[in-house]
């Protein structure tokens, strides 16, 4: 791994987010894992605001977690609006990150810009919730000044959309954030066996991309496996995952 | 290796250039770069690595997709000459394989074992950053001389100019967009890879003929064929029918 401060790791992050209080309200801890993601994304990317939206191939698409409310104001404006950031970077399943609101491609997303200048927000920065083909939902990083996210804060963003997509995908039976076999930098050596197993579990188990990627995953918990592992086996056909029950 | 025919070389570039003008698919652009390389100066084999935000090398297109040689481009987030090229942004040529050992404990072993003698690792820049490598693989003992360096250089640049997609970048932003879509669109067709090598009961590497040969046949872009199949496995008909 290099040093090279362009990049920021998903352990780190990870750290960040434990450092964070846990919610007092009533939140389920996958909601509660999100809040805190959000709030120390705010601290360690200089911004105003951070919200993770839920969205999914044709369902509604839903606010699942904001540090503030006026993050979840804006998050919530953009489905009303239909348009925004958020919307193109799920739509085009990449960032789009927009420095400058006031400034940018105008007549982009005209009602979603002047309601975002409005709140006093003027920067956005979306993140795709994503593995491969399985979409999850955005997070947006919000800025009350504009400039673009120096470099090093900008591979912090990918890397909180890595453990968001993770803390997503583990739902709240590993929401605490605790440290487990199945960590984000372990896998990342199997990479291509992992996204072949879930290819094929997808067909196997008649299921969702998404959804082979959480049976994958509790596979790996419960076995107390590495995720590597187990998706070898997949591939290997050594391991059949049973097709009816859902954890 | 033999000197490059200028005209060979001149036909290459127009192919990349009408690529460029279309809209295009990234992935077959990268694949059609590593197999014009692999061509041109004479290597076995030709691989695409970039790297992601973590500053780990992924695969994105090879002149070939053998589970072999993927192997060994993976390899290299630990140890090799794309790491090595990665690292200090500059090229890594005419490496012996054989007298590696020291060097890459674990890449050169691994390289010998798969029949190849020699390596070579080519920086894919972008201003002052390095993106990514271009890596070739020979089976033989000839040397890739200064001149083909160059040649492989420009197709290196070549596929950055494509990841960009466009010939200046207005704006930082625009390089972080293209590169993460990039990477994820290399996810979407190796897990489409495994879909269909469960539906149809053949190897990832078969099943990525299959997916190519069926984008082929109906000139519909791989990356479309790979999402509508991970989206929808049952929007696509028998792929293994002509």
């Amino acid at each position: 791994m290099t040093s090279d401060d362009r990049y920021g790791s998903a352990a780190s992050v990870q750290m960040l987010i434990a450092g964070e209080p846990v919610p007092t309200d009533n939140a389920s801890p996958l909601v509660g894992a999100l809040q805190r993601l959000c709030a120390a994304a705010v601290r360690a990317l200089l911004a105003s605001g951070a919200g993770v939206s839920v969205m999914s191939e044709g369902g509604p698409p839903g606010v699942a977690a904001a540090s503030d409310a006026t993050s979840r104001l804006m998050e919530e404006m953009q489905f009303v609006v239909g348009e925004g950031p958020c919307m193109d970077a799920f739509a085009f399943r990449r960032p789009c990150l927009q420095p400058d609101l006031s400034d940018g491609p105008t007549g982009r997303w005209p009602g979603y810009t002047a309601e975002a200048l409005e709140q006093g927000t003027r920067a956005v920065f979306a993140f795709p919730l994503q593995v491969g083909g399985a979409r999850l939902g955005v997070m947006d990083i919000y800025r009350d000044y504009p400039g673009s996210l120096r470099p090093e804060h900008l591979g912090l963003a990918l890397s909180f959309a890595d453990v968001a997509v993770t803390i997503l995908l583990d739902g709240q039976d590993q929401a605490a954030g605790n440290e487990s076999a199945v960590g984000l930098d372990e896998a990342l050596e199997y990479r291509s066996e992992l996204y072949h197993a879930q290819g094929m579990l997808m067909i196997q188990l008649r299921v969702s991309l998404a959804e082979a990627m959480v049976r994958l995953r509790a596979q790996a918990y419960t076995e107390e496996r590495r995720l590597g592992e187990v998706a070898r086996d997949v591939v290997a056909g050594t391991l059949q995952l049973d097709a009816g029950s859902s954890p | 290796m033999t000197a490059v025919p200028a005209e060979r070389l001149a036909d290459v570039f127009v192919e990349v250039a009408d690529t460029l003008v279309d809209e295009f698919d990234l992935i077959e652009f990268l694949q059609m770069v590593t197999s014009r390389t692999a061509e041109l100066v004479e290597a076995a084999a030709t691989g695409l690595l970039l790297a992601d935000h973590q500053g780990q090398l992924q695969f994105m297109a090879a002149s070939e997709e053998g589970t072999k040689l993927l192997e060994l481009f993976a390899l290299q987030n630990h140890e090799g000459p794309c790491l090595d090229c990665f690292r200090t942004g500059r090229p890594v040529t005419n490496a012996d394989l054989a007298a590696a050992a020291d060097r890459w404990p674990l890449f050169a072993p691994r390289a010998v074992e798969a029949g190849y003698r020699s390596v070579h690792a080519i920086p894919l820049r972008l201003r002052s950053d390095t993106v990514g490598a271009l890596n070739l693989f020979g089976t033989g003992t000839g040397r890739l001389e200064p001149d083909e360096v160059h040649i492989v250089q420009a197709l290196a640049d070549v596929a950055t100019i494509g990841l960009l997609q466009e010939r200046t970048i207005r704006r930082g932003e625009l390089l972080t967009e293209q590169l993460q879509s990039a990477l994820n669109s290399r996810v979407i067709i190796e897990q489409a890879k495994g879909a269909v090598a469960q539906i149809y009961s053949v190897t990832v590497d078969e099943a990525f003929e299959l997916l190519r040969g069926y984008a082929r046949r109906h000139q519909l872009r791989l990356g479309d064929v790979a999402r509508a199949l991970v989206t929808d496995p049952a929007s696509l008909p028998d792929i293994t029918v002509s």
